[in-house]
């Protein structure tokens, strides 16, 4: 058996929206002991489907079990390997930095390179908005944290395969 | 004209040919048992739901056609879910009726209120909770259909008490719509074209063929195949039966199967394992690659490409790496081989194979399957020779698990599909007294044997009331070593014979234990018994329990000790 390093992979999942449906999926990469590093899940255009989007870290032969495993659950309607494919990535964060007097124009100048956005403020923190790919938001976390976060809610990755060009 | 939910639950049942029900009644189906009287079903009634759950298991294993069974919400449920997992994990087509607490009380911790979907989630193929009267017809007919095509499975339909005392109209589906569920049957020409080159060129092919076999019906087209190219084949427990270990001509005379290996694996025989380890390719059809068939994995078929046919793609590449994948039904993938086999005559097949199967005749005569006979004291493996004499290979033989089981697949010799009857991947001691009942069910004309243990008969023993309240003449061979003979050997060769927790002295008196459940007991205590006991208790036409006083200490070789390659077999 060729045992290939471990890697982080997302996959999109597109599943009917019927109850135990997210049961059934966490529990398959729970009880075959597969990891999910984020996941995320809402409805689509399509009244009825569902679209996740999960990251998980793993060697091939892992992805490759998961991918055959989760098209074997009957109320999965398609997966999306995107190891496979080209495609677009977005995850949303909330965070709540410290902003005072000294620091307040510099949270500001982060928050212009970042194009990201304060969405509540009180007298001594900003709430911000930003969206990116993962490479963005980590960025963005590393240089806030010098200033002083004091919560973060990271939404998760969300992913769709790039439409042909042509 | 609007009906019940209970009566809709019948109706459905009889669209798809449901011909018996194991179950067992409680608060939640109350409302299914007073209309059951209504309807042309048979339903049998067991002493303890994973006897329904095995018995349904037993029906469907040896008919092909969906078991059912039917068990109230709660600890009912609950019983049953050693008999799902085991299905599921030997692909068995059962659909299990669970009763629900009324859909208000859900989530409430009712009385007798269990989540059965959430407890079977890993072990089924799929499960319901019929939220809704107008479900009801639908799911039903999905449940048999997503059990009975791809790769079976059980599936769990769990019924809340209002739902099925709800109306609506009956009008069973003819399709069924599934937009998630697209078993591939059909296998890719291609790959079947590169299975065929690698296999014409193979100079020491092994065929590995397993439950899936059985399951798809390619018995015929296994044996063809083996035949076209000549090349030896060994089978892992599940696939015992699918490829006859012996022929018997026009004249009734039984010769052994010149391409038969014998099972492979852990307990398989010596030319099997040296087979598998030195073959070139092995073509495998239906087979999981399991841990107890490829003992230690970087060792296993070290010098093989393979070849491997399954329905399930996820079988594929799970535990070896393989060559040339085919997804798709046994039955397709061999027919599209034999064609491509016949349109391109190889003739010199044979002759290309001769030196391997000389080989393999070498080993075979090296190291044959054998044990120590004994006029004083009954030898197990005696007792299933003599069985698989006096039986033939027509009769249905179940098995628990353990020693005997082993014993079983080594020494009975198998000829027919559909005649062995085992828990394979769960390894479920108390699966195989049920199961016999599910398949004399299926059989009643069948001779029908439970080969048991000591140990893992009285796992489901009261299931004997059942054989004996519904006229089911199932046979049962207890080999009584007064031990749990797997676990004791086990401690015996690698636990520094420390027996703890494995001896069974105490047990009931078996004869007297038939008797009291209004049975047949019958027993030997000597090697010139055992004969007399059998032909006496096959004449039977009710249940008869045989307990058979076996050598204590006796071995199941060869094995493979966990952890080593295949090839590393302790003999004797």
């Amino acid at each position: 058996m060729i045992i290939t390093e471990k890697q982080r992979y997302t996959i999109g999942i597109l599943v009917q929206n019927v109850p135990g449906v997210l049961a059934r999926i966490v529990g398959l990469f729970s009880g075959r002991g597969y990891n999910i590093e984020t996941i995320t899940a809402a409805e689509t255009n399509e009244p009825g489907l569902t679209r996740i989007t999960l990251v998980t870290t793993g060697d091939e032969r892992v992805l490759s079990q998961i991918i055959k495993q989760l098209n074997k659950l009957i109320n999965i309607i398609k997966v999306y390997d995107f190891a496979e494919t080209e495609f677009v990535d977005r995850e949303m964060a909330l965070i709540k930095v410290r902003a005072e007097q000294a620091t307040r124009a510099e949270v500001l100048r982060i928050v212009d390179i970042f194009r990201a956005k304060v969405v509540d403020v009180s007298a001594h923190f900003y709430t911000l908005e930003v969206t990116g790919n993962e490479g963005k938001i980590n960025a963005i976390l590393e240089l806030l944290g010098q200033i002083g976060i004091v919560e973060v809610a990271r939404t998760g990755k969300a992913a769709l395969a790039r439409s042909k060009k042509h | 004209m609007k009906m019940k939910g209970s009566q809709i639950f019948f109706e459905c049942l009889k669209k798809e040919g449901v011909e018996v029900i194991f179950g067992f009644p409680g608060g939640a189906v109350l409302d299914i048992y007073h209309e059951m009287p209504k309807h042309d079903i048979r339903h049998i009634l067991v002493r303890h739901e994973q006897g329904a759950a095995h018995m349904a298991d037993g029906y469907a294993r040896s008919s092909g056609r969906v078991g059912v069974c039917l068990v109230t919400s709660g600890p009912g449920a609950t019983n049953t879910v050693t008999g799902i997992a085991t299905a599921y994990m030997d692909s068995v087509p059962i659909v299990v009726f669970t009763g629900q607490v009324p859909t208000p009380l859900i989530g409430d911790d009712a009385f007798q209120e269990v989540d059965i979907i959430g407890i079977t989630r890993p072990c089924t193929k799929h499960s319901y909770l019929v939220r809704n009267i107008n479900d009801l017809q639908t799911v039903i007919r999905e449940a048999f259909y997503l059990a009975r095509t791809g790769r079976p499975g059980p599936v769990v339909v769990d019924l809340p008490k209002d739902v099925i005392q709800a109306q609506t109209e009956f009008k069973y589906p003819k399709k069924v719509d599934l937009p998630g569920y697209h078993p591939t049957i059909e296998a890719h020409s291609g790959q079947v074209k590169r299975a065929q080159d690698i296999l014409k060129k193979s100079k020491s092919p092994v065929i590995f063929a397993g439950g899936g076999i059985i399951i798809s019906d390619s018995t015929s087209e296994l044996m063809q195949i083996a035949k076209l190219i000549q090349a030896p084949v060994t089978c892992s427990l599940m696939g015992l039966g699918g490829f006859p270990a012996g022929i018997t001509d026009a004249g009734g005379l039984r010769r052994p199967n010149p391409l038969w290996l014998g099972m492979v694996g852990m307990h398989g025989t010596y030319q099997a394992n040296m087979a598998i380890s030195h073959a070139d390719v092995i073509f495998a059809a239906g087979v999981r690659f399991d841990d107890r068939v490829t003992g230690k994995i970087s060792e296993f078929a070290p010098s093989a490409r393979i070849i491997h046919i399954d329905v399930d793609p996820s079988s594929i590449s799970k535990n070896v790496d393989v060559d040339v994948p085919i997804v798709g039904d046994c039955k397709n993938a061999l027919q599209q081989l034999i064609r491509l086999f016949e349109a391109e005559p190889v003739e010199n097949q044979a002759a290309i194979r001769r030196p391997w199967l000389e080989q393999i005749d070498k080993w075979r005569k090296d190291h044959p399957l054998t044990y120590s006979k004994d006029c004083n004291v009954i030898k197990p493996q005696y007792v299933i020779e003599k069985i698989r004499e006096i039986a033939g290979s027509d009769a249905i033989i179940t098995t628990e698990v353990g020693q005997h089981q082993m014993w079983t697949a080594q020494f009975y010799e198998f000829d027919r599909p559909r005649t062995l009857l085992t828990s394979g991947g769960l390894g479920t001691m108390g699966y195989g007294f049920p199961a016999a009942i599910g398949a004399q069910m299926a059989f009643p004309d069948k001779l029908v044997i439970d080969i048991a243990g000591d140990g893992s008969i009285q796992m489901n023993i009261q299931e004997l009331c059942t054989a004996v309240c519904n006229d089911i003449p199932v046979k049962v061979v207890i080999l009584n070593n007064k031990y749990l003979g797997l676990p004791r050997q086990w401690q015996e060769l690698f636990y520094e014979k420390n027996y703890t927790g494995s001896c069974l002295e105490g047990s009931p008196d078996f004869v007297k234990l038939a008797q009291a459940y209004g049975a047949v007991g019958l027993r030997a205590e000597k090697p010139e018994e055992v004969e007399s006991v059998l032909r006496e208790a096959f004449k039977i036409k009710k249940p008869v329990l045989m307990d058979f006083v076996v050598s204590r200490e006796e071995g199941v070789y060869p094995i493979v000790p966990p952890g080593k390659s295949i090839t590393e077999m302790l003999l004797a």
